[in-house]
């Protein structure tokens, strides 16, 4: 008995370490964004917000005019009272656009310890981008 | 028992090989063959991968399971060479997309201005048309005038390193806009057609440049 447990702790060390090392390498979509300013100092994970998918779904100006979103990363401040006053993602997100604000885990879903800025564009450099 | 004595030794030696190779400093675990053929350039089948992939979503994160893949979104759209590799124009344009005008309003329509602008290229690379069709089906006129463009045909300074510093143009090309590396979708005129170009002239080309 104590073998087998042993045999599996031993097979699956190896596979999470290559899962490890594996995910490293950034792949972000390009115009993913990370927001980071206050989250994880809250004990939050940090923030992703996607443009791929709200743009088959929004225009741009109804973000960069109508809800007042900077086109500058980390320009905005944005902040849970905020949102749940129906402001910035919560003129959407609240039940009758799109899911409410209850659901954190779908927009608190960054890696620990990245930091505010655009991701998948030209300013990560690398060539595998262009 | 002998057998699974021999086991555990053979697993935890494997383990041992396995984890020396996973530290070495290798960009990617599936990339650890030296003379893959292409070394820098992503291969198609990595492109717009799932959430639980990218780098940046924590996969420990119920949230990030539920995620829609890019890929998946992407496949009934145009596809283009850089940036998502999907082509937004022609997906608008194609209705395969209709993003809202108004948060609330699903039937509001943005007001387009259809006025080409041609700017002249030092060089040998086609002439830059700069169409406003496509960009006001997007955006409001507040979004570029009069930050990052005062509203006046020739008034701006743009060169290729602002773009790529993100100024000019860069403000979206090459974050959320298609990027720098489809020179073509910008630099459509032929050189020396611009002198006598109207509005109406340059839109054709600005519109069948791809087929
Ligand atoms: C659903 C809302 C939404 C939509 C639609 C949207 N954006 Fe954004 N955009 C954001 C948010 C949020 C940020 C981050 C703002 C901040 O941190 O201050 C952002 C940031 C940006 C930035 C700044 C990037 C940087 O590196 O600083 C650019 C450029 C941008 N958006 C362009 C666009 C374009 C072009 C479109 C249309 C194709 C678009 N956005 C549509 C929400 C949106
Ligand atoms: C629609 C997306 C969204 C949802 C859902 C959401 N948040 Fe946030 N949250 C944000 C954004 C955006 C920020 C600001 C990000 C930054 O710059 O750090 C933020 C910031 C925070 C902060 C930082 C401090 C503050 O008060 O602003 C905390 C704590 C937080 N969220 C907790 C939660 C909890 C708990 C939930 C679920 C009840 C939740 N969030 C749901 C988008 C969301
Ligand atoms: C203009 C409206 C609007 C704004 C503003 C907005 N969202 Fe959304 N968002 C939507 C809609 C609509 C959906 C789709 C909802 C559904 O599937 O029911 C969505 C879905 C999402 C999803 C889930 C994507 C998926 O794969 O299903 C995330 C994550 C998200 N939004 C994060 C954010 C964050 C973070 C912000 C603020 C920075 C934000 N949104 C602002 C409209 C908006
Ligand atoms: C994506 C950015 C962008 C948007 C959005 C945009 N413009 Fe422009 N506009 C430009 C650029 C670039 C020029 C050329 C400036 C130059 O040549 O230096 C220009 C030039 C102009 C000119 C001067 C034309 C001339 O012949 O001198 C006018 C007028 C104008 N825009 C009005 C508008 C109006 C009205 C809207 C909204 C319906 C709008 N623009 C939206 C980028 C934009
Ligand atoms: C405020 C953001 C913004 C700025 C600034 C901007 N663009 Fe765009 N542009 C867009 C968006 C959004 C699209 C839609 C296509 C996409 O997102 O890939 C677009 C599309 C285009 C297209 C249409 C391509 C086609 O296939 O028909 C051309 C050409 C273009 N831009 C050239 C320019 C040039 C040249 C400048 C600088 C003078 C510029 N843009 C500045 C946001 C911008
Ligand atoms: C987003 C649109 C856009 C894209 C994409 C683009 N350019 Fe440009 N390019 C411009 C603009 C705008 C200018 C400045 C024109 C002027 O002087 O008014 C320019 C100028 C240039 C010049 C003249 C030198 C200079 O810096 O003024 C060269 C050469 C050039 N581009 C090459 C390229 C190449 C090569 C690519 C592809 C890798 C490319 N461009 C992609 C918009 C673009």
């Amino acid at each position: 008995m104590q073998a087998t447990i042993h045999i599996t702790k031993l097979r699956l060390l190896p596979v999470a370490m290559l899962l490890l090392v594996g995910s490293a390498a950034v792949r972000a979509e390009f115009g993913d964004i990370v927001l980071n300013n206050v989250s994880e100092q809250q004990g939050m994970r940090p923030v992703i917000f996607q443009h791929w998918f709200h743009r088959i779904r929004f225009q741009c100006r109804v973000c960069h005019n109508e809800l007042k979103f900077e086109m500058r990363v980390g320009a905005t401040q944005v902040t849970m009272d905020q949102i749940s006053q129906g402001r910035f993602c919560g003129a959407c997100h609240n039940g009758e656009i799109a899911w409410t604000v209850e659901n954190c885990d779908l927009c608190h879903t960054g890696k620990p310890g990245l930091t505010t800025k655009i991701q998948g564009g030209h300013e990560t450099k690398g060539p595998g981008i262009w | 028992m002998v057998r699974s004595k021999f086991f555990v030794s053979l697993i935890s030696s494997l383990g041992i090989i396995a984890l020396s190779v996973a530290w070495m400093p290798v960009p990617d675990a599936a990339a650890a063959d030296p003379n893959t053929f292409n070394r820098l350039m992503k291969p198609p089948s990595k492109r717009n991968p799932p959430p639980t992939q990218d780098g940046i979503h924590d996969p420990g994160s119920i949230g990030t399971q539920g995620l829609q893949t890019p890929r998946e979104a992407f496949k009934p759209l145009p596809p283009a060479q850089s940036g998502n590799y999907v082509d937004w124009v022609k997906a608008f344009d194609a209705k395969k997309i209709q993003p809202r005008f108004d948060s609330k309003d699903p039937k509001a329509k943005p007001v387009i201005m259809d006025l080409t602008i041609v700017r002249q290229v030092k060089g040998s690379m086609p002439d830059v048309i700069f169409p406003h069709k496509q960009h006001t089906e997007w955006l409001d006129c507040s979004n570029c005038h009069p930050v990052p463009f005062v509203p006046q045909k020739g008034a701006n300074q743009m060169s290729m390193a602002s773009i790529m510093l993100g100024e000019s143009c860069g403000v979206c090309h090459g974050k959320v806009a298609f990027p720098v590396a489809d020179c073509r979708r910008c630099h459509t005129e032929t050189k020396g057609k611009a002198t006598k170009t109207s509005a109406k002239a340059a839109a054709k080309p600005a519109k069948s440049k791809k087929k």
